[in-house]
């Protein structure tokens, strides 16, 4: 048993697995991680189950460190500066912290959320089957709360296995797709088409419950207020004042407010991980295609150990930090040192 | 023979939820086919379907679209839909206790006045009322009761508030409902109740359904405090009169 150190992190970080579905109709939301594709490939890397519990960190810089013996972990999601003892750290590709080494992280840069799994995962207690942090509803282990600076993480100790890398396939670029509904119907056609064309940014007043959009103002044809009905994640709330909520993990299970469409559930990462302030389109397609797409997605996941390669030689080790930077689909000069290549000494 | 009743709307909510609609209002009829389809749901353990969401006027129902896809679950669920309500057997019925107004009802004064009575008569027509759970949703527990009489119909407070405490007894528009955590609400707050209708590690977790009926009785404060302490120690408090 070993242990990892939350040595400093910033607001919006939390252990996220799969989430709590089942319990909806009693009020509790689902919670669990954002970006799903991101927390699959992270627990992949290190040989846990897709959806197992990882620490989801939120925008800001975090380090941790390794005690009581070597941790191997993986990372995934938006891209950071991130090093071990100034050894650079690919994201994309298994690590292990020496007993006492420290993993140092900058700020999110091309996304939000970063996942750092852990092999053999987060130990904790499940609360309706899941240690996602729901503060609000007082559930989450190994802490029903954000992570905060000096919280200790029971891990399994490094198994010794050789680092693996994972070759996502390409990151998909292009508007968010989404189904039109369920309440379409209480927009005009031009208020669809003013949200459809229309050029979106998100808010910083984002959180896990909900995404605000900045963009035109969406007018409804019969007021703002139908009786509560049930949402999903994705679902896009018109409230009041025009200005669209895009539901997210930690939601309420009903709401009020018009829906006007819903994100496809393989675009709802993708779409999480848009930095505030670059522009964004939705496209609407149909009811069939999402579906295909959803399979798609599912089958990813689920074949994602099928990706997994070897860190062999000096040449592959270069792809992997291409294809995480490919994934990570913006990165900025700032973080050039990330995706340095690193001397081969420092690769194992 | 009976004839089949009208169908409900199919409404596409992403590519991994349906959206069973019956009514577009607070409807007593329509809450009832949605807790009969939500049953019959259940009982049929149809393939795919991984949850189901009840609310005043629809079913949500998730599902996987790897196992069903959209038309296959919707023309299951439209026939299962429009088969005959079956009638209401023993419901369960709770009694639940309330320490009106004061501190734990800052609205009861406000809501006599609005009304023109007297906060007495509010305390009286609420618990003279026979409530259905019509559903659960928002925050977890949160139930929200079908049966409010008219007279004490109120539309939502201009200003919602951001904070309201744990327990609160309110009603709203034509609704009154049961809050467990402390959040904001939009309602008129008449009252607090020990009851904790959501807490983890007690058996069960969850204390209402929908469907469960609910009525109300008076507790003094002090009665509200001790009650209070023995909830937090994880008692049920409210009463099951009939199951």
């Amino acid at each position: 048993m070993s242990k990892l150190v939350i040595s400093s992190i910033g607001p919006a970080s939390s252990v996220q697995d799969g989430g709590r579905p089942g319990s909806q109709r009693f009020g509790l939301t689902p919670g669990g991680a954002i970006d799903r594709l991101a927390l699959a490939a992270a627990n992949t890397l290190v040989g846990n189950k897709a959806f197992a519990a990882a620490v989801e960190i939120g925008p800001f810089g975090a380090s941790f460190a390794a005690r009581e013996g070597a941790v191997r972990v993986a990372l995934s999601g938006a891209p950071r500066n991130a090093d071990i003892a100034k050894r650079p750290v690919a994201f994309g590709s298994s690590v292990t912290l020496a007993d006492g080494e420290t993993l140092t992280l900058g700020f999110a840069s091309g996304g939000a959320f970063s996942y750092l799994a852990v092999e053999g995962a987060i130990e904790g207690e499940p609360m309706f089957g899941s240690l996602s942090v729901n503060a609000r509803a007082g559930l989450g282990s190994p802490y029903s709360r954000p992570l905060q600076a000096g919280d200790e993480l029971k891990v399994a100790t490094a198994s010794g296995v050789a680092e693996r890398r994972i070759d996502l396939p390409a990151a998909v670029n292009g508007p968010i797709r989404v189904v039109l509904g369920p309440q379409d119907d209480e927009f005009s056609e031009e208020a669809k088409s003013l949200f459809l064309d229309g050029d979106w940014k998100i808010s910083a007043t984002s959180d896990r419950m909900g995404y605000r959009l900045e963009g035109p103002v969406i007018k409804h044809l019969h007021g703002h207020n139908i009786v509560s009905d049930g949402t999903v994640n994705g679902s896009i709330q018109v409230p009041g004042n025009g200005a669209p909520i895009v539901l997210m993990p930690d939601r309420g299970t009903s709401g009020g407010y018009p829906k006007i469409a819903t994100v496809i559930s393989p675009d709802l990462g993708r779409f999480a991980q848009i930095p505030a302030g670059q522009a964004f389109r939705f496209k609407a397609i149909s009811m069939a295609e999402a579906q295909a797409e959803a399979r798609k997605f599912a089958e990813l996941i689920r074949t994602l150990s099928d990706r997994l390669r070897d860190i062999e030689n000096f040449d592959l080790n270069l792809e992997a930090l291409h294809d995480a930077n490919v994934a990570g689909s913006a990165v900025n000069a700032v973080d050039a040192t990330t995706w340095q290549v690193p001397s081969p000494d420092a690769v194992t | 023979m009976t004839a089949a009743l009208s169908p409900p709307r199919l409404l596409p909510s992403g590519d991994s939820a349906i959206t069973v609609e019956f009514s577009r209002n607070i409807d007593d009829t329509a809450n009832q086919r949605v807790l009969a389809l939500d049953h019959a749901v259940a009982n049929e353990a149809m393939t795919g379907v991984t949850e189901t969401v009840p609310t005043y006027r629809s079913l949500l129902v998730h599902y996987d679209p790897v196992q069903i896809g959209f038309e296959a679950l919707g023309e299951k669920l439209l026939a299962l839909a429009q088969l005959p309500v079956p009638a209401e057997t023993s419901p369960r019925r709770w009694r639940i206790p309330v320490a009106y107004g004061g501190e734990h009802g800052v609205d009861l004064e406000d809501v006599a006045k609005e009304l023109k009575t007297t906060p007495d008569d509010i305390v009286a027509r609420h618990i003279a009322g026979d409530y259905r759970v019509a559903m659960i949703g928002f925050t977890p527990g949160w139930s929200y009761l079908s049966g409010l009489e008219k007279f004490l119909h109120m539309p939502r407070r201009q200003n919602p508030r951001l904070l309201t405490p744990a327990g609160t007894i309110s009603i709203g528009g034509v609704q009154t409902g049961v809050q467990c955590l402390a959040g904001p609400s939009g309602w008129h707050l008449l009252g607090r109740t020990p009851v904790r209708t959501y807490q983890l590690h007690r058996d069960p977790t969850f204390l209402l359904e929908p469907g469960d009926h609910v009525t109300f009785s008076v507790i003094d404060h002090k009665t509200f405090a001790e009650q209070d302490r023995a909830a937090e120690a994880g008692e049920i408090i409210a009463e099951l009169i009939a199951s």
